[in-house]
């Protein structure tokens, strides 16, 4: 069930936020096991917060859209007194002293957490088999992987082992995740959601978001944690509007754009047809819709790979062993220290993209990677200006293929990175974009998302888009493991 | 140093600015307390916290720029230093690098006989790091067996003002600090302690053959944190430099960091030990567009300038250059100068008493002059009473060491002590009397041409009244009884 549907059973008394809990708990019981979903499970917790919400909601208490409604958080968001791993062995017993802002907001909505949610280490991967804490499965298929890095919490929302999740979404971690598990998901604008309490990937392109069942407990969920914050100087100052008035049965003259740099031969035929075969419904509710060309998108993949290692190798350089974190005791001098606590801390992945990094800042590089990066970025965020004066929004594939088998690309990471060409120029150009399911493929009987990509801060466009898809295609596959 | 070389000397400046709270956290500033109690997610560099500039610190940033006549940058940024060491929560600084809020500005320096102009390369802002402390008995690195870091420090406002090499010996370079020091304290944005670290110094220094083009090799000298070490280092610098090249060895590029217990300067790393800082665009932050208005507006908070304050006490007070100068240089003194001058209409004698006596016990005790206990209403009272002939000038020298001392009113001062001037002629007519009974000898070498000898018998009418006879007229009457 969706959190807008168990909501409304809570204002009418029809069950308690103990029966939720317990529901989602047994489930967890029955499928984690599977799936992997979670590094750590608050089960305890989870039934003490849930009996107290009852007993607040008993005194009268405001039910807010997600009072008592168990939520899966990514293990890169700081939750207070509760152990933040970021999928890392360096983070491995790190408790955060303080709570994410987005996490203080879902706590003012008495929401239930329900643990927190397995990714890839420090949220760099595509599916899910680069965490300390071992490989998430897709549950429509647990021979797959769930995409990633937001692996866990798209895994946990489609098993029902949550209501619904919070991911980051760095270059598709969010959107990618959800198309492989057949669920939403939502990146916001850069800055719409603070960052504050999120373990940094990529500064610039890191980005909260929502994994859900469905668009409407999407918007409800942007309701709640976007915002101005002044904990975050990227945050965006804006009042917020009611994300859910944009859900409207009405797409007629609605521009849409299909970018065809986003419908190149990377992408799976089975993938691009049912992608095509949304758009024909949209078109026979009355939009608009055109081939485009953003002749920049190529780039993007390349400035991607060279602008997220740059900020990560920087970001990550305060895992040291110093304050906090995993620490090597037998180390003799300073040196020593930071080497082996690094090395042992870090996995693969990691320290590939630390030292990509690290390589592309370097004196004598830096001119001819990062800031030529930086440049075409530009270029890249140009064109969607361009686009977007002529379309309202922008529709592709969120994949380019289906869930595919765990271990397939692991030791091909070229590969592995274009798991995410589609998404990717949406982070470099800070847009808000949702994924959605469309359809399974005919083959493997697997879901299959598409991608609504909005101007800056032009929310209402994606979700007025995505909920008449979500309406014209009536997406009500379940996964497998149920 | 050899005639035949000169220096060529720049100087980095780092000032810790007494904002309330740290550059990038609400964390207070604070120093000598229990080690990391101000320290926050923020400061510590946990996971997930972001950094927030604080406005007031780049108000002041702004402040020190203009001292030193840079033009503010209408669009700055901060960026990421980024290198290992304990003292960083972060492992990286945010500084600013190649667009730093202020630049292309300059320091008069007065040497005296000529004026040194220094350019100022740039102003930038950044944070400070923490406070390594080393176990052990000497404190020393190479003898603890653990560091342990205190991070009451760590994000502390830092402002390093970098200098042109154009300044040519130790003692311009000291000049120069003293100056910024003054310049800096006078728009009271830092209390440029350098004994507690808010402001120091490192110094890039070359020497060359008198005339040649081609500037030498340079080292750059750490842990010149006072005013004579700075000029020290350098000297020692100087002529390990010039001693090397007659040699006819080679500088070799590198850090050195002076030690002031044998005043000598030795190798912390060499060129090729130098950290590739990998700099790039803080993406934690948003850029900074300064516009002119707000450049204005901190403009017309910083109040005059020394050199303003100087040219118009010149006019306004009708002061000698000299005394302008010495009054203007201190902010304090010069306020108090100037609430003297609001009681009391001789500013020069005011000018005088402050430059001479007062001084000089200002300095004996090492206070400042806010910290006396000679209020300026007293001292225009004490100076109205001198010229109203109630005591002399001597004898004021006196109930000003006791107004000093007690800061009693110098009515009080005379009263209790019996220092008022004795103006009764008839009085001191017979004082005189008897000093000229008592002296024939000399009485007779003055009437017969020797006019000089009446100091003589003045002095014994002092002495005789412990010096409260009113001198003018003592001369007077003396003058019209030996005729």
């Amino acid at each position: 069930m969706t959190a807008h549907e168990l909501h409304n059973m809570l204002v009418k008394k029809e069950i308690s936020c103990a029966d939720i809990a317990e529901s989602v708990l047994s489930r967890i019981n029955r499928v984690e096991s599977k799936t992997n979903s979670y590094i750590r499970v608050e089960k305890e917790k989870m039934m003490e917060e849930a009996a107290a919400v009852d007993e607040y909601i008993g005194r009268g208490g405001r039910i807010g859209d997600f009072t008592g409604i168990p939520i899966a958080v990514k293990d890169n968001i700081c939750t207070k007194d509760i152990i933040t791993t970021c999928a890392s062995r360096i983070l491995k017993n790190y408790i955060p002293i303080y709570d994410a802002t987005v996490i203080k907001k879902l706590k003012e909505q008495r929401y239930i957490l329900t643990g927190k949610a397995n990714m890839d280490e420090f949220a760099m991967g595509s599916s899910n088999e680069n965490s300390y804490f071992g490989n998430v499965s897709n549950p429509w298929d647990t021979e797959r992987v769930p995409g990633g890095s937001s692996g866990g919490p798209a895994a946990s929302a489609a098993a029902g082992e949550a209501v619904c999740s919070i991911g980051s979404d760095t270059g598709g971690s969010i959107r990618q995740p959800a198309s492989l598990c057949g669920v939403v998901g939502f990146k916001p604008t850069y800055g719409a959601v603070s960052r504050y309490g999120l373990i940094a990937f990529a500064s610039s392109l890191d980005q909260i978001g929502p994994l859900t069942r469905d668009v409407e407990d999407c918007a409800g969920l942007l309701n709640v944690i976007c915002g101005h914050d002044e904990n975050d100087s990227t945050s965006i100052n804006r009042k917020n509007p009611d994300f859910k008035s944009f859900l409207k049965d009405d797409v007629r003259n609605m521009r849409i754009g299909v970018p065809a740099e986003l419908m190149v031969k990377e992408i799976d035929a089975e993938v691009k047809s049912t992608v095509n075969a949304a758009l024909l419904k949209l078109e026979e509710l009355g939009a608009k819709v055109e081939e485009i060309s953003l002749p920049n998108l190529k780039y993007a993949l390349s400035v991607y790979y060279i602008i997220a290692p740059s900020e990560a190798s920087s970001n990550l350089s305060r895992f040291d062993g110093v304050r906090y974190g995993h620490r090597n005791k037998e180390a003799k001098t300073l040196r020593e220290m930071y080497k082996k606590s690094r090395s042992e801390g870090f996995g693969d992945e990691v320290k590939r993209r630390i030292m990509i990094g690290t390589y592309c800042l370097s004196a004598g590089y830096y001119d001819a990677y990062y800031e030529k990066a930086q440049k075409v970025r530009t270029l890249i965020i140009d064109d969607f200006r361009k686009a977007f004066k002529k379309y309202d929004v922008l529709i592709s594939p969120t994949s380019p293929t289906t869930a595919f088998k765990a271990g397939e690309k692991l030791d091909d990471p070229l590969t592995m990175y274009l798991s995410d060409i589609c998404t990717i120029p949406v982070n470099l150009a800070g847009l808000p974009a949702v994924s959605i399911p469309v359809g399974l493929s005919p083959e493997g009987s697997l879901p299959i998302g598409l991608q609504v990509i909005g101007d800056i801060l032009r929310e209402d466009n994606v979700l007025k888009a995505a909920y008449n898809i979500e309406r014209a295609v009536g997406f009500d596959k379940k996964p497998n493991i149920l | 140093m050899s005639k035949k070389y000169e220096s060529v000397i720049g100087l980095e400046t780092h000032i810790e600015l007494s904002t309330n709270t740290k550059m990038f956290c609400g964390c207070k500033l604070s120093f000598g307390e229990e080690s990391n109690v101000h320290t926050c997610p923020v400061c510590l560099g946990h996971p997930g916290s972001l950094p927030v500039v604080n406005k007031k610190a780049i108000e002041y940033a702004i402040k020190i720029a203009l001292a030193v006549n840079c033009k503010i940058r209408e669009y700055t940024i901060f960026h990421r230093k980024n290198y290992f060491y304990p003292d960083q929560a972060k492992n990286y600084q945010i500084s600013q690098y190649d667009l730093p809020l202020g630049v292309g500005g300059y320091l008069d320096v007065d040497m005296g006989d000529y004026v040194r102009r220094v350019g100022i390369t740039r102003v930038h802002m950044e944070e400070d790091t923490g406070k390594l402390l080393h176990t052990g008995r000497t404190g020393r690195i190479s003898e603890s067996v653990a560091s342990i870091v205190d991070f009451n420090r760590g994000g502390t406002p830092l402002i390093e003002i970098v200098t042109e090499p154009d300044i040519k010996s130790p003692e311009e370079a000291k000049e120069y600090l003293i100056r910024l020091r003054n310049l800096i304290l006078y728009r009271g944005v830092s209390n440029c302690n350098m004994e507690e670290g808010s402001l120091r110094c490192d110094a890039n220094i070359s020497v060359k053959k008198v005339g040649e083009e081609r500037i030498g090799t340079k080292t750059e000298i750490k842990n010149l944190n006072s005013f004579k070490f700075l000029q020290k280092g350098l000297q020692y610098e100087i002529e390990r430099q010039t001693n090397l090249l007659e040699s006819g060895g080679k500088v070799i590029q590198q850090t050195r960091h002076y030690d002031n217990n044998t005043n000598m300067t030795k190798v912390l790393r060499s060129k090729e030990e130098a950290h590739d800082y990998r700099y790039f665009p803080e993406p934690d932050l948003v850029p900074m567009h300064i516009e002119s208005k707000v450049v204005d507006e901190v403009r017309c908070t910083i109040g005059e300038l020394p050199a303003e304050k100087a040219e118009r006490f010149e006019k306004e007070y009708n002061l000698p250059k000299y005394d302008s100068s010495f009054l203007s240089n201190d902010k304090k003194v010069a306020r108090y100068f100037e609430d003297c001058c609001k009681l009391y209409s001789n500013a020069k004698n005011i000018s005088n008493w402050i430059m001479g006596d007062f001084s000089a016990l200002l300095n004996k005790e090492g206070i400042d002059i806010n910290d006396s206990k000679i209020k300026p209403a007293n001292l225009a009272s004490m100076l109205k009473i001198i010229d109203g002939g109630k005591i002399n000038s001597k004898i004021a020298k006196s109930v000003f060491e006791e107004m000093f001392k007690t800061g009693e009113s110098p009515q009080v001062i005379i009263e209790k002590m019996g220092l008022e001037q004795i103006s009764d002629g008839g009085l001191l007519e017979d004082i005189i009397e008897e000093i000229i009974k008592e002296n024939p000898g000399t009485v007779k070498q003055y009437k017969n041409g020797k006019k000089k000898a009446i100091g003589f018998l003045i002095g014994r009418v002092m002495a005789r009244t412990k010096g409260k006879a009113n001198p003018k007229m003592v001369n007077e009457i003396m003058t019209k009884k030996l005729k």
